[in-house]
């Protein structure tokens, strides 16, 4: 298929329809309002159904029931929505669940802003609602790369019965890329003999619930969920290693952010200044191999955020103190520049712009 | 020899946590009954809501799924609307859940004319958390959180259900039944099924409220309690059909 031109949050939108997901169900909210009106007018076209919900609260639950009813399904939102939907999700995540989350980032707290940002990334990685749980987390950088991770974030919800989140922001959502939509074979799955679907001819009643009111069995059923983290670490970790071989110092940094990084990288390096880049693309898995490969080898770390610093953490906690780890961030809407991340580059490296 | 009563195949064999004088038990078989009756226990995905009915997935025996306080109507959405259209989806919640917390999803649910059943069971009070206010609890009823009796100027007035949803075009059938007697009990049978029908008819949104009993958290015996629904509740909450689009039709 050739090359077409795109908006970010219709990309999101087309990418899940291609991961053959039909049913969405969702609540307008923007800066990723044009995602909503994209999947109403394309799944009728795909015999699937796009609802507008009365709330994102709706929203979610919506999704629980379709996920429990065994189909592909998907909701999209930005931050306040996504903080709405957080009860849902955990319900999703007790009762195991597969759905895709996606949140394209706007500033905080509060109603905020709807300029990009990258301040939900607490809430995503380490848990969001209540409870003892992980989502995986896959944050593109491009719009081709929603593309390609699409696919998986909805092989990795049915494979292990998770909600999975694609997390974007502002910026990705709003701008404009060539993009191809290359055909993927679809890996093999487990049957979903779990699903709410009518008894006739499956041999009984199902239940989809996430009561368990013994404690010995929902000590049981948790130790069940860390079991399947256990192998998510294993085997879902994603991110790009850029120029880290030679590398004196790294910066570290996701999504949209990551490509202004590299720029400010190619500065550094025409100044001498040996710079690589760590871009994680799953946020949880977190990828610790890379920085346990590097952190003997380099001079110091640069984290840079569009947030107050909330990776920057992950970054310390896979660093051990190997080696000293900076953090640069702009918060409210504000984009960090390629200047000021060079001038912290400069900084970091002992000398002067 | 002739066997004259068997237990519903509609319910599972799991003993019910229910109180004795609360008439859950009584709806539960009802509406299992109904489900057997219409030869639909196959096709049925019922959703449980969380208060004393949060249980109910054990009780039915048809495919359950539990959903968060107040979110079975949406929940029932998701699942009616991705599965075929012989399939009949039902919630079942009580008057905390459905009338207070959930009350956006229930418009809603009813505005859309979501093609779902909901049982929707109205004691006045909060049962599972232990004898709370509801929004449905009556003006002057002493309960854990109206200590004094539930004041029109401090709680407001209880709130009819039946009536509210009745005024939104996508609600089929509703109608509001009772279970202190016998004579009440067939006629809720009766309600029950019709609202069923009119799922399977594909006519729409139906909802059956059912006056019910909660001897414990009301502080009354069994028997007062069915005496507390027939002279308390009826007058506040009268019985009757407030929707049945096929006979406006005619």
């Amino acid at each position: 298929m050739a090359k077409v031109l795109m908006k970010g949050n219709e990309v999101i939108a087309e990418a899940a329809v291609q991961a053959n997901c039909k049913y969405y169900f969702g609540y307008p909210i923007t800066p990723q309002s044009e995602l909503v009106a994209y999947m109403a007018k394309r799944l009728p076209e795909v015999g699937g159904l796009f609802l507008q919900a009365e709330s994102e609260v709706a929203a979610i639950n919506m999704v629980y029931g379709a996920a429990a009813a065994g189909v592909r399904v998907m909701t999209s939102s930005s931050s306040p929505g996504i903080s709405l939907k957080q009860e849902g999700i955990s319900y999703m995540v007790g009762s195991e669940l597969p759905a895709v989350v996606v949140n394209v980032v706007r500033g905080g707290p509060g109603l905020g802003t709807i300029q990009p940002a990258q301040s939900d990334y607490f809430q995503a990685v380490k848990g969001g609602g209540h409870g003892d749980y992980q989502i995986p987390v896959l944050a593109p950088a491009t719009l081709q790369e929603i593309v390609d991770l699409m696919q998986d974030a909805f092989d990795i919800a049915d494979k292990y019965r998770t909600p999975v989140y694609l997390l974007g922001d502002g910026m990705l959502g709003q701008m404009m890329e060539p993009v191809e939509f290359k055909e993927r074979p679809a890996i093999e799955l487990p049957e979903k003999d779990w699903a709410a679907t009518g008894t006739r001819g499956d041999g009984g009643p199902r239940i989809v619930n996430s009561l368990r009111l013994d404690p010995a069995d929902l000590e049981e059923h948790n130790n069940h969920l860390q079991a399947k983290y256990k192998k998510i670490l294993e085997n879902e970790v994603r991110y790009e290693n850029y120029m880290t071989d030679d590398a004196d110092y790294i910066l570290v940094a996701y999504g949209t952010v990551s490509r202004i990084a590299k720029n400010a990288l190619q500065k550094a390096r025409s100044k001498g200044i040996k710079v690589g880049m760590i871009r994680p693309i799953s946020l949880w898995p977190f990828p610790e191999k890379a920085f346990h490969e590097t952190r003997d080898k380099v001079k110091g770390y640069l984290t840079v955020e569009m947030s107050a610093g909330q990776m920057v953490e992950d970054v310390r906690l896979c660093v051990e103190g190997h080696a000293p780890v900076h953090f640069y961030g702009r918060t409210g809407g504000m984009v960090p520049s390629q200047e000021e991340i060079l001038k912290k580059i400069v900084e970091m490296a002992g000398g002067e712009l | 020899m002739e066997i004259v009563f068997e237990k519903t195949k509609g319910l599972t064999d799991t003993p019910t946590h229910y109180c004795p004088g609360c008439t859950h038990g009584i709806i539960h078989r009802l509406v299992a009954e109904v489900l057997e009756e219409m030869d639909v226990l196959e096709d049925a995905v019922g959703v449980a809501s969380v208060g004393c009915s949060v249980l109910s997935y054990e009780y039915f025996n048809t495919d359950m799924v539990q959903a968060a306080h107040g979110r079975a109507p949406a929940v029932a959405t998701g699942i009616k609307r991705v599965l075929p259209n012989n399939r009949i989806v039902y919630t079942y919640q009580g008057d905390g859940d459905l009338a207070s917390i959930g009350m956006a999803e229930i418009v809603h649910a009813a505005a859309r004319g979501e093609k779902i059943t909901v049982i929707f069971v109205n004691n006045a009070i909060y049962g599972m958390t232990g004898g709370q206010m509801a929004p449905t609890s009556l003006l002057g009823q002493k309960t854990a959180t109206s200590p004094f009796g539930r004041d029109i100027n401090v709680q407001g007035a209880p709130i009819r259900i039946s009536e509210l949803l009745s005024t939104l075009d996508g609600a089929a059938y509703i109608e509001r039944v009772s279970s202190h007697d016998v004579p009440n009990i067939i006629k809720a049978k009766k309600a029950i099924r019709k609202a069923f029908e009119t799922q399977k008819q594909g006519l729409g949104f139906s909802l059956v409220e059912i006056l019910s009993t909660c001897p414990t958290n009301w502080g009354l015996d069994p028997n007062e309690s069915l005496d507390w629904v027939k002279e308390a509740m009826v007058p506040v909450y009268p019985l009757g059909v407030y929707k049945d689009i096929t006979k406006e039709e005619k």
